[in-house]
């Protein structure tokens, strides 16, 4: 964790300060399905009533790219370049236009997912990685990432009980990883988890053992954030 | 500059120049000569990707667009024309004519102050074009062509995200002027074969026909896909 001013990866966003950007930015990654959303809705809740202004953001919520993503998704033309410049497209509207503003305004700012997962699926799909991280230069460093780390069997269950049947992308069928949807979600969550595990060190994440029930990670969570907004 | 090297049967054309350069009349008459010569030709046109089209429109309409938003959409439909039209049409072994390229994007881009090396890298997905034309052209030459046939501008197009003036006429004739030193700077650079976009228009096509005939002369008779019989007699 870093409690130092919010600097860029490389390169500077074209007409954009960042000198006076006063709140947070805490990033939650991991695999699908992994309980990420619901520790962001926990985490909100906690820091509004702490007395903290929250914004959450997440992977294809822009204004600018929602719609096309979604139409993007909904056929079967849509390329892995493609997906990952759509991505980026994406994530950098919604820092310039969402998450830049609430840090400017002391906002703790929540994104379920940042750069790392468009990375990851991009890498899954054979791109390179090293270009792609030089586009998305002009992110900003989260003063934390926490990657909710779970083995596949796990996210397995849980997509199982939950949604009943797995959907085209998030098993990497566009590649894809194998003959029928369920080998193919499992190969393709082994690589986007062997993927992230590879960017611990790089990326400073803090791994946090997502086995466990949502209010033990959530405490667990509470515990590193309160120490963060204390510095 | 690190495009990847064209290693398909196919051959890439590209053209680039400020608007009203004429290089869209020039890649037309080009395109028909190929054909009428027997040869497979596809064209793809800047910033036409069905996918991409609806979040352009919006960005566009909405004017939410930053520099660095603006340069990666315009990056996104040029990847989707990339991936489903340029690269199997150039496995195919067709020439693929290209009204606009990477370097529109190194001009424009740079032009409302995305840095030059972030721009080249993202186009570093892009194939080497094999001949990039560039039509050279005064900035009050392509002025008076505009002005004269067109009634209105659109915002991001007269680069009024810019600022450079409220008056729209007058920003877009800035921000051309500031895309022209753009292409300038970077002509040799990037190893443009230059036309004298002030000449005729027969003039300048028998100047890039000339071109094409010395740089693919050979490979266009043996890597190019010909046309089936039947539509090559009808065209010629």
């Amino acid at each position: 964790m870093n409690s130092s001013p919010l600097d860029y990866y490389s390169d500077a966003l074209p007409g954009i300060d960042t000198r006076d950007l006063q709140g947070k930015l805490i990033a939650i990654e991991g695999l699908d399905s992994v309980g990420r959303s619901t520790q962001v809705q926990l985490l909100r809740g906690w820091l509004e009533a702490r007395g903290y202004a929250v914004a959450s953001t997440g992977m294809a919520r822009s204004a600018l790219t929602k719609d096309g993503i979604r139409r993007a998704k909904s056929g079967h033309t849509l390329g892995p370049l493609t997906m990952a410049l759509f991505y980026m497209a994406d994530f950098a509207d919604r820092l310039e236009n969402l998450v830049i503003p609430a840090l400017r305004a002391g906002f703790v700012v929540l994104t379920d997912r940042y750069l790392f997962s468009v990375v990851a699926r991009a890498a899954a799909r054979h791109q390179n990685t090293e270009w792609l991280e030089r586009v998305a230069g002009f992110a900003l460093v989260p003063h934390a990432t926490f990657y909710l780390r779970a083995p596949v069997k796990e996210v397995l269950a849980r997509v199982v009980r939950s949604q009943q049947q797995f959907d085209y992308w998030e098993s990497g069928m566009d590649v894809p990883y194998g003959q029928n949807l369920h080998e193919s979600f499992v190969r393709y969550q082994a690589r986007l988890a062997e993927i992230l595990d590879g960017m611990v060190d790089h990326y400073g994440f803090t791994v946090v053992d997502a086995t466990s029930p949502p209010d033990e990670i959530f405490s667990k969570l509470k515990t590193k954030i309160e120490k963060l907004l204390d510095d | 500059m690190q495009f990847r090297p064209n290693r398909f049967p196919g051959k890439l054309i590209i053209v680039e120049g400020i608007d009203g350069s004429g290089k869209s009349t020039q890649l037309a008459l080009l395109r028909q000569w190929l054909i009428s010569r027997g040869l497979a030709v596809s064209f793809s046109e800047w910033n036409s990707s069905p996918m991409v089209r609806e979040s352009t429109k919006r960005g566009k309409k909405k004017q939410v667009f930053t520099p660095t938003t603006f340069s990666l959409i315009h990056a996104t439909d040029f990847a989707d024309r990339l991936e489903r039209h340029i690269v199997p049409m150039l496995g195919a072994g067709a020439v693929v004519c290209a009204d606009r390229y990477a370097f529109t994007a190194f001009a424009r881009d740079v032009a409302r102050g995305v840095k030059p090396a972030w721009v080249r890298n993202l186009y570093r997905m892009a194939v080497k074009p094999d001949i990039a034309f560039y039509f050279r052209v005064p900035l009050e030459v392509a002025l008076d062509r505009i002005l004269g046939g067109r009634a209105a501008f659109k915002f991001y197009e007269a680069g009024m995200d810019l600022r450079l003036s409220t008056d729209i006429k007058e920003s877009f004739a800035l921000f051309q002027g500031r895309i022209l030193a753009e292409y300038e700077s970077m002509a040799e650079e990037m190893g443009f074969d230059i036309i004298d976009a002030t000449g005729t228009i027969q003039e300048q096509q028998k100047v890039v026909r000339e071109i094409v005939t010395n740089k693919l002369g050979d490979s266009l008779e043996r890597d190019i896909l010909r046309l089936p019989a039947s539509e090559a007699m009808q065209s010629q």
